[in-house]
């Protein structure tokens, strides 16, 4: 009897060794830890896209009004995939969407805003990356609403119908 | 007076060199034991993605600063969570990690532990 459970046991065990990493195949394997929200935004200093005056993140961000920063660069595709939204955003009265061009050429930002058109408030540049890190950010494009200088929603990622629902939704 | 001019720019440029390569080594140091979150299975010293080049210049930029290597870590550890730590801290989302390994020690110490007394009852 004994010997007869041993197998069977076996071939158990590995079926479901086979099936959780057959799962597994198809499954991302990037991982983004959740973050606490709400956390305050960060204190840099930055220059501005156009003219490049030096610029403090408290002249940026005042008040309580809704902000919507969003990391973009003339090389990224998807950001490409996500300027009709902006460009939506860019429509409501109640939201300043703040740009942050990043790891960018001049020349070539300048022309993604001529061709596909500025929805932004106000750019400032972020040459090196640094900035983006401040933020607690991991690529391009991504996106934060602030309000009260804190930030109330984290988007990685390019932003979709779904998504320009909800920012609408919490700017009510 | 001319060897001894010679001899202190000597000293003085071997100093600087060795300075500024303490400080090259803690960089290094820092970055290998921060996960690039956005590559697979790689240190940030390692990649060269855009977002494990932007922390190496932050990394050099925070030791500029004066920030000492646990400031740097506690700073990258509030932006990103524990998960960009190699080495994450004791803390109650980690109770389970850390302890996990002891007591796996622990209860295989006890079953060995109970088989030898058994096998010596039956002698």
């Amino acid at each position: 009897m004994k010997t007869k459970i041993f197998p069977i046991f076996l071939i158990f065990i590995f079926s479901i060794i086979f099936f959780v990493f057959y799962k597994g195949l198809q499954n991302t394997n990037v991982y983004t830890p959740t973050i606490k929200s709400e956390i305050k935004i960060p204190n840099f200093d930055a220059k501005e896209f156009f003219s490049k005056d030096k610029i403090n993140s408290d002249q940026i961000f005042i008040g309580s009004d809704y902000y919507l920063l969003n990391i973009w660069a003339s090389w990224c595709v998807p950001c490409k995939e996500e300027h009709k939204y902006l460009m939506d955003l860019s429509k409501k009265e109640n939201i300043k969407i703040i740009g942050q061009n990043y790891k960018d050429n001049f020349e070539n930002a300048k022309n993604f805003l001529i061709n596909l058109d500025n929805p932004y408030d106000l750019i400032f540049l972020d040459n090196d990356g640094t900035i983006a890190i401040e933020w607690g950010a991991y690529g391009v494009p991504e996106t934060f609403l602030i309000q009260n200088n804190k930030i109330i929603k984290k988007i990685i990622g390019p932003l979709n119908e779904k998504l320009l629902f909800e920012i609408k939704e919490l700017t009510q | 007076m001319n060897i001894l001019k010679f001899l202190v720019s000597v000293i003085f440029l071997i100093y600087c060199f060795s300075s500024d390569l303490k400080a090259k080594n803690l960089e290094i140091e820092i970055t290998k034991n921060l996960r690039c979150l956005i590559c697979q299975g790689q240190s940030v010293y390692d990649s060269d993605s855009e977002f494990a080049n932007s922390l190496k210049i932050l990394v050099e930029k925070k030791l500029n600063e004066g920030l000492d290597e646990k400031q740097i870590y506690a700073y990258l550890k509030n932006k990103y969570g524990d998960w960009i730590l190699y080495d994450p801290g004791f803390s109650k989302n980690t109770y389970f990690l850390w302890l996990l390994p002891i007591l796996m020690f622990i209860f295989g110490g006890a079953i060995i532990l109970r088989k030898v007394i058994l096998k010596k009852k039956k002698l």
